[in-house]
């Protein structure tokens, strides 16, 4: 170890952010593009009879308008379930949808050719909830999906009935999460180009996934794919928003191409919003059987969720949901039933803990309300269900190392758990809650067989190392990741390294930036090609000293004879050495799956699949005003086991973060539509917490050392998430004496809870 | 109706001939390509296009240039000085008060406001202070650190 990793070390590409010379997409010089805009459905559901543009084409400074006619080819992120179109053909299924799009020279012409289109739409009945959506009779969004059902998953591992009849308690209750958005401060936008003479694109654009982006321009346009560039520029936030390649990304390629020039289309925050792939609004049917002791004998879910009005992501999120209830414990016998359903609403999708946030708050939930029944505490009842590494879960998932135990240890202390719980003043309480998450998924929706993982490695003559890398840093730090692996290998500063990032010609093709693989993947194929690059640096050093390879020692930047001190090469002498033998030196590494990675045999078990699960313990402080109901989180004591902390300031920053993103779901964030109006399109409705809002989360990173890890590190930044919710409810549970079964705990929610309990708790007593 | 005004930003003065609906952003980013100045809402909610209107932040989203006609603005470019980060620059970088960074420039400029009027804010003035520039990455915790050092080193 060269001492590069384990310290607390400033994004390398932090500067930029700080001096305001990062650019971002919407910063791009644009001074020569037309400028892009969408029109969208007015109706949640209906057929389009009639879209006519020649009015909005004769507005002079028009210069394009297109419609569903220009595309007819549906993308998305699941190659067995694409069946959305850029612009809307013969059906729209939400407001809001994209049903043509203008080229114009500048904004004001572009809003008046939209309001020029003419469009006429037969409505039909629209369908906001499952309930709804499920009723016989009920309208079809799609023809090939009977009774509106994306997909229903139902998985059953071990025996569920003897599981339930071995147990002491068994107890169901039923959650109701409302559908959230990622609202990342950067609204969405993208520059694209069309070069007529080589009939070439280039595309820049906010995504988390570039070269998904790639695949369906190359799609769409029918265009081969070496034909076009993607460039993802600095980009701000994602959190599984940008992971789907969205509509615009393609609507702006079809106008550029056709003007045969440039086109920049920037997003209003409201139309980002419309764009959605935010977590769905799910309903958990949940029921646990427990021993006296706290062991879970068996566990049976039915999770329903409202997909919006296109495929996108759903199946794998219903699969997520089902993979990763109960994995985080010991439960040897699991029922699931999962319903991903159609509604006439903007398509949900990934979002910051896919698929798991949902169940894992009505699982923990449930844990600490059972426990109170049984007279346990819910650290016992935690306790009691551990792995034991390494296993295989039920369903089939690998777990190579399993720090939960410590990180239990770690917030029941901090917090002072054992003296203040149930000793806090009236209005105050405290509740904890479990958490996990994947790094990265074993098995990629787009399985191909290549590696999942390509980094290249240059190193030139003046000395200086650039490693090129397709992983999409969205804020999260990957890029700092990889610059972290390559200075501890090669054992050489930071400085001496330079990253080039995501530009389809220039760096290898990444998977992209979800489901918290960057890392783990990324961070191994670092590794690997850094090691490769050193080989050929000390065979060099062994030749020109001429001993053997195996008695090259480094230092810092020198390489010098095992016990021979006096014979030292400086860093630039070894360089030339080397490319005396091969000129510019070139290197990559790769990182693949083992085939026990990839999750069960059973169909959907590759959802789930990952190299090495992340474990979390939080404990929350909250307040209550009685009258009010107003919530305010006082302190967070968060644990994560990441397996080790490359950067422990980002591994920090992604904890607080996750943590924070948890408190938004659970106290105040949901999307909200009126007959299919969105009416928390923008910052101020869709309320997620100020500063002001925030409490202080003490971070305590857990260190298992996962021995598949680059390094021993797993994710940081997805697990804490789920945590929070399930723990901000059991401490509402502590404060008040009621349970709450929906999110978020708005105070109007809550006090109107809290004013039939008390009723009820007055009948009781008047009865009694 | 156009008008012809004189501002000075980052201690350059600039004449421009704008539309009287001219918001400052937009003459920031569109004609002097200080795009260091972001925009994440539809107006007025989230902070990220705070700059200093003589010295006070403002939120140049829903400022008129027409309304800054002789007076001094400060973006983020104009932070560093002779190549130096500025304190809060600094701090925010070395603290990771910035992970996407498309809230810094606003976050940092509310900050230097701030720290200007108030060289030693405790923690609730800084979540006071703060509480219009939205962040989605950090969960502010790093951010009220980054504010914290930064003002304990402006100090000495």
């Amino acid at each position: 170890m060269s001492g590069a990793i384990g310290q607390r070390v400033p994004l390398v590409d932090g500067i930029e952010k700080v001096t305001g010379r990062a650019q971002y997409t919407a910063d791009l010089d644009s001074r020569d593009a037309l400028v892009g805009r969408i029109l969208r459905s007015p109706v949640s559901h209906g057929r389009i009879l009639r879209i006519d543009t020649a009015k909005a084409e004769a507005l002079p400074g028009v210069t394009a308008v297109i419609t569903g006619d220009d595309c007819a080819l549906t993308f998305g992120v699941i190659p067995i379930a694409m069946n959305e179109y850029p612009m809307a053909r013969g059906k729209v299924r939400y407001r809001g949808e994209p049903i043509a799009a203008v080229a114009a020279e500048d904004a004001a012409i572009a809003a008046r050719a939209l309001d020029l289109i003419e469009v006429e739409i037969e409505e039909l009945p629209a369908c906001y909830t499952p309930a709804e959506s499920r009723a016989p009779g009920a309208t079809l969004l799609h023809d090939d999906k009977p009774g509106n059902l994306e997909r229903d998953v139902h998985h059953v591992f071990g025996d569920v009935s003897a599981g339930f009849a071995e147990a002491d308690l068994v107890r169901e209750d039923s959650f109701d999460c409302a559908e959230i958005n990622h609202a990342q401060m950067e609204p969405h936008a993208a520059l694209a180009e069309y070069d007529s003479t080589r009939d070439r694109l280039t595309l820049h654009s906010v995504s988390q996934v570039p070269f998904y982006v790639h695949l369906m321009l190359a799609r769409c346009l029918e265009m081969d794919s070496s034909q076009i560039r993607v460039v993802k520029p600095f980009v701000g936030g994602g959190f599984g928003a940008r992971t789907e390649t969205l509509n615009f990304e393609i609507i702006v390629a079809l106008l550029a191409r056709k003007v045969g020039g440039k086109v920049m289309m920037r997003l209003t925050r409201e139309e980002t919003f419309l764009t959605h792939r935010g977590r769905p609004a799910t309903q958990v049917d949940l029921k646990i059987g427990m021993t006296r002791s706290g062991k879970i004998t068996a566990v049976e879910c039915e999770a329903v969720m409202a997909g919006g009005g296109y495929a996108g992501y759903g199946l794998v999120t219903i699969l997520y949901a089902g993979a990763l209830l109960h994995g985080i414990y010991d439960v040897p016998n699991v029922k699931y039933d999962g319903y991903r359903v159609y509604t006439n609403a903007p398509p949900c999708g990934a979002m910051r803990g896919h698929g798991t946030v949902d169940v894992r708050h009505a699982f923990e939930c449930l844990l600490d309300r059972m426990a109170r029944e049984l007279g346990l505490d819910p650290f016992t009842v935690r306790r009691a269900n551990l792995l034991s590494a390494p296993m295989f879960t039920a369903n089939g998932l690998m777990v190579n190392s399993y720090g939960l135990d410590e990180c239990l240890d770690k917030v029941e202390q901090a917090s002072g758990w054992a003296a203040r719980k149930g000793n806090l003043p009236p209005g105050r309480g405290l509740g904890m809650a479990c958490s996990h998450y994947v790094s990265g998924a074993a098995k990629p929706v787009h399985w191909t067989g290549e590696p999942h993982a390509v980094v290249s490695m240059k190193l030139d003559f003046d000395g200086s190392v650039t490693v090129l890398t397709g992983a999409s840093d969205i804020g999260q730090g990957s890029t700092t990741i990889v610059a972290l692996a390559a200075s501890e290998i090669l054992g050489i500063g930071l400085n001496r390294i330079r990253t080039v990032t995501n530009d389809s010609v220039i760096t290898p093709k990444d998977n992209g930036s979800y489901s918290s693989r960057v890392t783990f993947m990324v961070g191994n194929a670092a590794i690997e090609a850094a090691k490769a690059m050193r080989a050929k640096l000390v065979a060099a050093a062994a030749k020109k000293l001429e001993v053997d390879p195996d008695d090259i020692e480094c230092e810092g930047e020198t390489f010098f004879v095992h016990g021979a001190s006096q014979s030292v090469l400086p860093f630039q002498d070894v360089v030339i050495a080397a490319l005396a033998e091969e000129g510019t030196i070139t290197v990559k590494g790769t990182f693949s799956t083992p085939v026990e990675a990839q999750g069960g045999k059973h169909r959907g078990g590759a959802v789930g699949s990952t190299m090495g699960f992340s474990y979390g313990a939080q404990v929350v402080e909250v307040e209550i005003d009685p009258d009010t109901c107003a919530i305010s989180v006082e302190k967070v004591w968060v644990a994560l086991d990441c397996g080790f902390a490359i950067n422990p300031l980002a591994v920090e920053g992604q904890i607080e973060g996750s943590v924070w993103m948890g408190m938004g779901q659970g106290l105040s964030e949901e999307t909200h539509y009126i007959d299919g109006l969105p009416a928390h399109a923008n910052l101020t409705d869709y309320r997620f917490p100020t500063i002001a809002d925030s409490p202080p989360i003490e971070v305590h990173i857990v260190e298992s050392i996962d021995p598949l890890g680059p390094f021993g590190a797993k994710e940081a930044g997805e697990g804490a998430l789920s945590g929070f919710p399930p723990a901000l409810v059991n401490a509402l549970a502590d404060a008040l004496g009621m349970d709450v079964d929906f999110l978020p705990v708005t105070p109007d929610r809550v006090l109107e809870a809290l004013t039939k309990f008390r009723r009820a708790n007055r009948r009781k007593e008047a009865a009694e | 109706m156009k008008r012809i005004v004189s501002l000075e930003i980052n201690g350059r003065t600039v004449e421009e001939i704008v539309p009287d609906n001219m918001l400052l952003v937009d003459l920031l980013r569109d004609r002097q390509g200080l795009t260091g100045t972001k925009q994440g809402c539809d107006g007025g909610e989230c902070g990220a296009c705070t700059v200093l209107v003589d010295g006070r932040p403002r939120l140049s989203c829903i400022a008129l240039v027409a309304g800054c006609d002789g007076k001094r603005i400060e973006t983020i470019e104009g932070q560093a000085k002779g190549g130096h980060l500025s304190a809060l620059q600094r701090a925010f970088h070395e603290n990771l008060g910035a992970q996407c960074g498309f809230c810094t420039p606003g976050m940092i400029l509310a900050a230097e406001g701030l720290l200007r009027d108030n060289p030693a804010p405790d923690e609730d003035e800084i979540r006071v202070a703060l509480g219009g520039n939205l962040c989605r990455c950090t969960g502010y915790v790093k951010i009220i650190e980054s504010v914290q050092v930064a003002a304990a080193e402006m100090r000495s």
